[in-house]
């Protein structure tokens, strides 16, 4: 589904990815994981498309096209999915109007018909349940005054309507309690299919608790530095990142 | 013959037909309080972003009552706001108000030409308030409204009374046939306790080109309510200097909104005299000029007497080579102790060839009060673009999405849902977004 190659970025100048190689399938959970500053958001923002990062070299194939030369807006149209860390707050746009916007579009994209109002609000009351989001919340502006946990749940209802075969959840753990977690992370398992994929970038090993990852990634200093399954999650969750930085170190000498 | 010739000739006319009266008195010192003031050039410090001058080079028609411009009904229907089969509407028509094109449906509410006031039971209301703008608007282009004062009208709101419904103001202009330059004139009388809600639209028919200069005083009495609301959506052939001086009297209420998205020139004085103790004034302005416009809101609050309110919020949205322009005046007299006076302005550049300048101007006097301004000026959120973009938005609707949300924070005071349903739609139609 997704293919990362050799791929390096950064932003005014600033290399921040250093040759990232990152293949994911239909039906698989991948996590990112890495001490701060090591590239993950910018990860998922050069994959969404976010224009202040400059691809300098490498290539990603989402689903057999070139990702990196489509716009935000296609991106999504092909089913990318970034829920974000910081959910941007728009006083005076309702949050109902938005969704519907972006699912015309998207639909208009593909070529299908947009949806009528009626199917609208079945399929909003639908995921509105399988979410455990209250209708107030929807009918507020976007984002505006929402509670960490609530803007996080609206990322994921988003993610719920949209439908996308590539979801990226962006820190979707910070600022949030146990409770908040819980829920965010059973509506990611909700949507969970054969057919789609998941990258949970993360700093802690706890969302992993409740999205079980086939796959666990090490990101350090702009490249992955090492992989493996769910229990490297939890070995650097005992251990700290340290760990991993000084087994690099220790690579790097025996190297010279 | 020069527009100032014009001018000079038009002024002997009328001063000849009808001069020897209070009217023509107040004309005759409007008159020349014009030739010593003369047209503001960009050195008179009010008028330094919003050039006039050269509008004056131009030839204009000065129409007068006699002539008929053939202006039926049925020309006006395409203009008329939402609701208007329930509406009391004024029209004018080139300056001059036309009791055959209008409709009162309220008996709350007078209208009397300004002949006729000055000469029957509201005679000292009307010379004592009549040109009274001229205190805080001390330039050529007020006094040449008062210099030509004829054809205008008295509006009472009797005492006690709620107007049930909206007095709707048609400024039309018609220029199907030549240059028009017209000067519309009202004196409003809010009595106590009255309520009415007053809604002002220009229009301009033809594609000739219009310079109008609109002057509207009101009164508003002690215990009263108005609610006032200025539409300016008129061709790019159009020129309009549109002044709202309102005088307040004790415990009155204001709310205006003014909406200025097309004209090729707009400016705007909107004058609060808070003359009394427990004035309350809410501005709010929302500014969005087509393509070369220009749209200038110079705002003065004034408050006289101790105990009053005012809150202005006016927000601006500039595109390819348009000019906008706010300033915002609040005085704080010795006398007007505890007042609350907050002002804010804000503007989003969408072009490099737009610009705005914004000026907030305090003048204090009093010592115990609380007053604030701020003004920004900045461009579309790219972080708010890229999350909208990355849910499959088009940038075209994320930047119209955006920019509708920008506009609700004012549209969202227009209190008639129907009027900010047809305010909506014109947003909309310019942003070429149908918001659903």
């Amino acid at each position: 589904m997704l293919r990362i190659q050799n791929l390096h970025a950064g932003i005014e100048e600033r290399e921040i990815l250093k040759g990232i190689n990152l293949t994911i399938n239909a039906g698989e959970v991948h996590a990112i994981m890495g001490p701060n500053g090591s590239g993950k958001s910018t990860l998922a923002s050069v994959l969404a498309g976010r224009e202040a990062y400059e691809v300098s070299q490498g290539s990603v194939d989402f689903l057999g096209k070139d990702l990196l030369e489509l716009a935000p807006e296609e991106r999504a149209g092909e089913g990318l999915f970034l829920a974000f860390q910081y959910p941007v707050e728009i006083p005076g746009l309702s949050t109902t109007n938005f969704i519907k916007t972006a699912l015309n579009e998207v639909r208009k994209y593909r070529g299908e018909e947009p949806m009528d109002s009626l199917a609208f609000l079945k399929m909003m009351k639908e995921k509105m349940a399988m979410m455990e989001i209250d209708q107030s919340l929807l009918s507020r502006p976007l984002n505006e005054g929402f509670s960490g946990g609530e803007k996080k749940r609206n990322e994921i209802f988003q993610m719920a309507m949209l439908q996308p075969k590539l979801a990226i959840l962006d820190e979707t753990d910070s600022g949030l309690d146990i409770d908040a977690i819980r829920i965010v992370a059973n509506g990611v398992n909700k949507l969970k299919s054969k057919d789609n994929a998941v990258l949970v970038v993360t700093h802690y090993q706890r969302l992993l608790d409740y999205i079980v990852p086939d796959f666990v990634h090490v990101l350090y200093n702009g490249r992955i530095v090492k992989s493996g399954g769910k229990e490297l999650a939890l070995e650097l969750e005992e251990k700290g990142y340290d760990f991993i930085k000084n087994e690099i170190r220790a690579a790097e000498e025996v190297n010279q | 013959m020069s527009t100032i010739e014009n001018i000079k000739e038009r002024f002997e006319q009328i001063q000849a037909l009808n001069g020897n009266n209070d009217l023509g008195s107040l004309r005759a010192s409007a008159f020349s309080d014009f030739k010593r003031l003369g047209i503001p050039s960009s050195r008179h410090e009010e008028w330094k972003y919003t050039r006039i001058a050269s509008l004056f080079n131009k030839e204009y028609q000065f129409h007068n009552s006699q002539m008929p411009t053939g202006l039926t009904a049925a020309d006006l229907d395409p203009f008329r706001l939402p609701g208007h089969e329930n509406a009391n509407e004024l029209v004018f028509v080139n300056g001059y108000f036309s009791f055959a094109l209008s409709g009162i449906r309220s008996a709350s509410l007078v209208v009397l030409t300004l002949e006729d006031a000055v000469g029957g039971e509201h005679r000292e209301l009307v010379l004592e308030n009549l040109g009274h703008s001229r205190h805080l608007l001390n330039d050529g282009i007020n006094a040449l409204n008062t210099a030509f004062i004829k054809g205008g009208v008295f509006i009472h709101v009797r005492k006690g009374l709620e107007v049930e419904h909206p007095v709707y103001i048609y400024n039309i202009t018609d220029a199907r046939r030549s240059n028009i330059f017209s000067q519309p004139r009202s004196l409003v009388h809010v009595a106590e306790n009255a309520r009415v809600q007053i809604v002002e639209t220009y229009v301009t028919l033809g594609v000739a080109e219009s310079f109008t200069n609109q002057v509207m005083e009101t009164v508003v009495e002690k215990d009263a309510m108005v609610e006032y609301y200025k539409i300016q959506n008129d061709t790019n052939q159009s020129s309009q200097v549109s002044t709202t001086h309102i005088r307040q009297k004790g415990k009155s209420h204001v709310h205006t909104v003014v909406i200025s998205l097309g004209a090729g020139m707009i400016r705007n004085n909107l004058n609060l005299v808070m003359e009394a103790d427990h004035c309350e004034a809410h501005l709010y302005g929302l500014y969005f000029p087509s393509g070369n416009g220009h749209v200038d809101n110079h705002t003065i609050v004034d408050n006289v007497k101790p105990h009053c309110f005012s809150n202005e919020f006016y927000k601006g949205i500039l595109d390819e080579n348009a000019t906008g322009v706010f300033n915002g005046k609040i005085f704080v007299r010795q006398d007007a102790q505890k007042t609350n006076a907050y002002q804010s302005n804000k503007n989003i550049l969408l072009s490099d060839t737009a610009s705005v300048n914004t000026k907030p101007q305090l003048e204090i006097f009093a010592d115990d009060v609380k007053c604030s301004h701020g003004c920004t000026i900045g461009r579309l959120d790219e972080v708010g673009l890229f999350y909208l973009r990355s849910r499959g938005i088009s940038e075209k609707t994320a930047k119209a999405l955006l920019l509708h949300a920008f506009a609700v924070d004012i549209l969202e005071h227009i209190k008639p849902e129907a009027l900010r349903t047809y305010v909506d739609e014109q947003i909309s139609e310019r942003l070429e977004y149908n918001i659903a």
